[in-house]
Formats: structure tokens, sequence, C-alpha cells
């Protein structure tokens, strides 16, 4: 019994000491948001201010960093979720022989290191296409390995699709137009709603891939990077805490939801009958 | 072959396959293989100017890969590299695998979801912000000497950021997530019937581990491992933001090849660093005895 309760002990200090390494540096980060020295430091401390976020706001570069990561991951969005619905479509849907092969490529552009995607992404548009790296190009690379993600993420969901259903539907005269509209779309829309936001958070966040394909363009993530490595103010500071508020709500809000779909897959609602949901 | 387009057409339409065929072809076509194989073709050419491209010294050759096998000092970088990565994997599976054992075993109910948050709040957080942290405990005046100092442990600050230390410290924060999902994700689809009944039996949890847990466990350690090696390997934010000249990592190496137009040699490294990825991952499917199928589950 006691040696049981040494074990607990070691358990819950292991945790503690790990989620410490996990946030510790995150706190330090916020709380030198705050503090009025030029240096970014804990000490000495020069007390509470606020005017690092404003000398952030000030700065042009940053907003135009920002816009430009706005535009780069919406076209992400918008290029990878297609995408990574084929690919999950031809791999859930279709037999084929060679079909291991198939999908060793499609995800071997998450085993790639991002480097390799950028600059490869960026020879091929910058000799082949007369276009040269900027944020076009940042998109393509991007787009090659976060399609993957999407592709896995929408896999997964599509897996546990129930055929019959279409089948059903099309015993009883519906097009395919009306099937995938009606039965393999809505049944899919959890997944595709969360490889929309996942597409978005590896866009905004990219930096690696992003550093080669883009040229002299910035994203925000580039932005951090030259100041970082040339003149760290406060700012960077209070850019992260802006980041780390936005972050703890949106994870809050995509466990919150991962949990209401578990329940829901959990309590496993009987599919209703496709002639019902086509409204025959 | 008859049979599976009929089949494909009874089941997606024409316009179903249509679909798919543009989507998937487009990808791996133009943005898969064809960026891959112009990386590959630039590497095995020479630098020339413009007016002589395409002239009569425009010939495949493997003088960029000579460059590189003859150049000492990119060549300990290379291994620097290789070497410090394993030792990021290798740190980043032993502080995960009790991580991903808690949660997934042991754990319970509203602490399971709790913890999770808890990992998916810095593992959402840019990388380069994560890197930045580190940038201030680490810096010369920064918290770490600061309170070494306090403590008087030392007299005056250390450079921390000389030699791999900062670089490989930093890296393991950074990454250390990439491992703890996938180990995780298998684990939690163990039958918790055989702990106890291993248990029942008599058997020590070491033992426990090593026979039970950790082959249920090796898809989920082979992905974590591949990708925490491919990250570190292939990262070029860490060692800029945290290294010093004398951490060159190889991705700078590149990153310099390009800086100075010589996108020829660029491409030649940038291939034996795409190299050393496939045959690392290679290696582990091996070691794992798993599938690329069970790799990326």
């Amino acid at each position: 019994m006691k040696s049981k309760s040494i074990f607990k002990f070691m358990i819950g200090l292991y945790l503690v000491l790990f989620f410490a390494y996990m946030f510790l540096p995150l706190i330090f980060m916020t709380i030198i948001a705050f503090n009025a020295n030029d240096i970014p430091q804990i000490t000495p401390w020069k007390g509470f201010t606020l005017m690092w976020f404003g000398e952030l706001a000030k700065d042009d570069q940053m907003w135009s960093a920002l816009w430009n990561s706005f535009i780069v991951a919406f076209s992400v969005v918008a290029i990878s979720v297609p995408i990574g619905l084929g690919g999950a479509l031809l791999l859930t849907r279709l037999q084929f022989k060679a079909r291991n092969f198939v999908y060793g490529v499609l995800v071997s552009p998450i085993l790639t290191p991002g480097i390799i995607l950028g600059i490869s992404t960026f020879l091929f548009w910058d000799s082949y296409m007369d276009i040269p790296g900027g944020l076009w190009t940042a998109i393509i690379g991007q787009s090659t390995f976060i399609s993957s993600y999407c592709m896995l993420l929408i896999m997964s969901r599509a897996q546990r699709f129930d055929l019959t259903q279409e089948e059903a539907a099309f015993d009883l005269g519906a097009t395919h137009r009306q099937v995938f509209w009606k039965i393999t779309l809505p049944f899919l829309k959890p997944a595709l709603i969360s490889s929309m936001a996942l597409a978005f958070m590896q866009s905004f966040d990219n930096y690696n891939t992003t550093l080669f394909a883009i040229g002299v363009e910035q994203t925000l993530p580039i932005y951090i990077g030259t100041k970082l490595r040339s003149f760290i103010s406060p700012a960077m500071n209070a850019l992260a805490v802006i980041f780390i508020i936005l972050t703890v709500f949106g994870a809050i809000a995509y466990e919150y939801r991962r949990r209401r779909e578990m329940i829901k897959a959990a309590v496993k609602i009987p599919p209703e009958p496709a002639a019902q949901v086509l409204g025959m | 072959m008859r049979d599976f387009w009929n089949t494909a057409l009874r089941d997606l339409g024409k316009i179903g396959i249509a679909y798919i065929s543009v989507t998937v072809g487009v990808w791996v076509v133009f943005m898969i293989i064809i960026p891959q194989l112009i990386m590959f073709d630039y590497s095995l050419r020479p630098m020339l100017p413009l007016r002589e491209l395409g002239g009569p010294k425009d010939v495949w050759t493997l003088k960029n890969y000579l460059v590189f096998f003859t150049n000492r000092l990119h060549m300990a970088i290379f291994f620097k590299t290789i070497w410090s990565s394993l030792i990021v994997t290798l740190v980043a599976l032993s502080i995960c695998y009790p991580i991903a054992f808690y949660l997934a075993k042991v754990a319970r109910g509203a602490k399971v979801g709790l913890l999770m948050l808890g990992l998916i709040i810095p593992y959402w957080i840019n990388e380069l912000l994560r890197l930045f942290a580190w940038q201030i405990i680490l810096a010369d005046m920064g918290i770490l000497n600061q309170l070494l100092i306090f403590l008087g442990i030392i007299a005056d600050p250390i450079n921390f950021r000389m030699g791999n230390g900062a670089v490989i410290l930093g890296m393991t924060y950074a990454y250390i997530l990439f491992m703890v999902f996938p180990i995780y994700n298998v684990m939690e689809s163990l039958d918790k019937n055989q702990l106890d009944a291993a248990r029942d039996l008599g058997a020590s949890w070491p033992r426990i581990h090593y026979k039970i847990v950790m082959p249920h466990a090796k898809p989920g350690i082979a992905v974590g491992c591949t990708m925490t090696f491919m990250l570190a390997a292939g990262t070029v934010a860490a060692p800029q933001l945290l290294g010093s000249p004398s951490s060159f990592w190889f991705t700078q190496v590149i990153n310099t090849n390009f800086e100075c137009a010589n996108w020829n040699l660029g491409a030649a490294y940038a291939t034996v660093l795409m190299l050393l990825c496939v045959v690392f991952m290679f290696m582990m499917l091996k070691l794992f005895k798993v599938g690329l199928k069970e790799l990326t589950q």
C-alpha cells in the first residue's frame, strides 16, 4: 500500500514538472509583455505598462504581414480542403491494387521537411512557370502538405461511413448529385469543418516552408522571425500574448466541439432512413 | 480493370470521378512530384550565368554533390545535425512516453480533458514564439542566469547560446508534442484488461511495459520518432533563433546557398537532407516492423 502511494506521488510530481516545463516559458513571456523595460526580461521590473501593445499596433510592417497571412491562410483552406476531400474519397471509396502505394505518395508531404517543400515549390514556379517567389508560391508550398493533413482527417471519418445509406438512396432512384449533397457531404461535414480549421492554423503558423517559398514578401511568422533575429523588443511579447489568448480560446472551443461529437457518436443516433433525408 | 471502373462509376458517378481525378491529379503531379523532380534536376546542374543556360555547359553532373562530400565543415555540420536530431528525438521520446501512457490508461474523466487541453495549447502556439520564450530564458541577462546568480550557484552569467545545447533544448520544447499525440493515440486503443491480467499474474511494471505496452505502442512510437527527427533535422527556425555561429545547422547551410543565389548547390544540399529523412523513416519502419500505412494513421 505504501509503495503505491509513493508511486502516485511520483506520477503527480512528474506531471507537475512536465506541465511546468510546457507552461512556464509561456508564462514568463506573458509577464514580460507588461513590463515597462526596453529589454524583454522580467528583471528589472520597471512597472506595469500596456505600451508594448501600442508599439505593436503602430508597426505597419506587422499589419501588412498579418494581412498577407490571412490571404495565404484562406487560400490554403480553399485549396487544401477540396484536395483533401478528393484524396480521402479516392482512398476510402475505390478499391485498387496500388492503393497502398498511392497512399504513401499522398502522405509523403507530411514526412518531408518543410524547407524541402518550400525550395522545390519555389524552384518549380520560378523557373518553369515564370512566377517568382511570393504569396502564390507560399500558398502552393503550404497546400502541398496541408492537403495531406486534411485528407487524413476526412479519411478517418469517411471510413466510418455506412455505405448502405448510399445504396438505399440509389435504390430509391436518387442521382449521384443528390446522394453526394444530401448524404455523403452532411456526413463528412464535421470532418470538413475541422480540416478547415486545421488548414487555417497550419498555414497561419507555418515558417519553414514559407521562408523558402515566399521570396521578399512577409507573412506573420516570417515577420516574427525577422524581428527575433535582429532587434528584440517586448512588442514581440505583446504579439505572443495575443497569440496565446487566441490559442487558449481556440483550444477550448476545439476540445468542447470534439467532446460534443464524441458524446454524439457514443449515443449512436440511428441513421435516418435515406428516403426521409431525400424528402421523398 | 473494367470492374473497377464500373464500380467506381456506379458509386461515385461521372462527376465524382472527374472531381477526384482533377484534385488528386493536380496535387500529385504539380505539387508533389514535379517540384521534387525539378529540385533534383537543379541539384545535378552546374550554376551558370543566364546566357549559358541550355548551352553546352548545361549538362548533368555530380559536381554539386562532390562539393558537399569534399567540404569538411559542411560534412561536420551535417553529421552534427543528425546526431543532435537523434538526441532531440530520444529525449522527447523518454519525456513523452510516461505522459502518453498516463493520459491514455491511468487518468480518467474530466482530468483527461484538462490535461489534453494543457497539451493542445502549447502545441498550437506558433513555433517561433515558443522558441522566443527560450531565447528570453537563456539570454545572457535572462531568467535562468538571473536565477542561478540569485541562488549563488554562479557568479557571472553563462553564455548558454554557445554550442548546440540551446538549440537542442529549444527544439525538444518546440517539437515534444509531435511525440505525445501519436503515442497517446495508439495507447488509447490498448485493452486495459491485458494490463490487469499481467498485473494479476505478478508481472512487474517494467515487464508489463516491455512486453505489452511497448509492442502495442510501436506504430505510435515510430510515427513520433519519425516526425520529431524530421522536424528537428529540417527546421531552420530553431537554429536561427537560439543558435550562435558555433551551432550552425544543416538547414542554415542550405539557406546560405540560396541567399548566395547558388540555387543549384542549395538544391543538392536540400536533396541530401531529403534523403536523410527518407532513410531515417525507413529505418524506423524496419526497426519497429510497422508499415507505412500504420505510420500515418
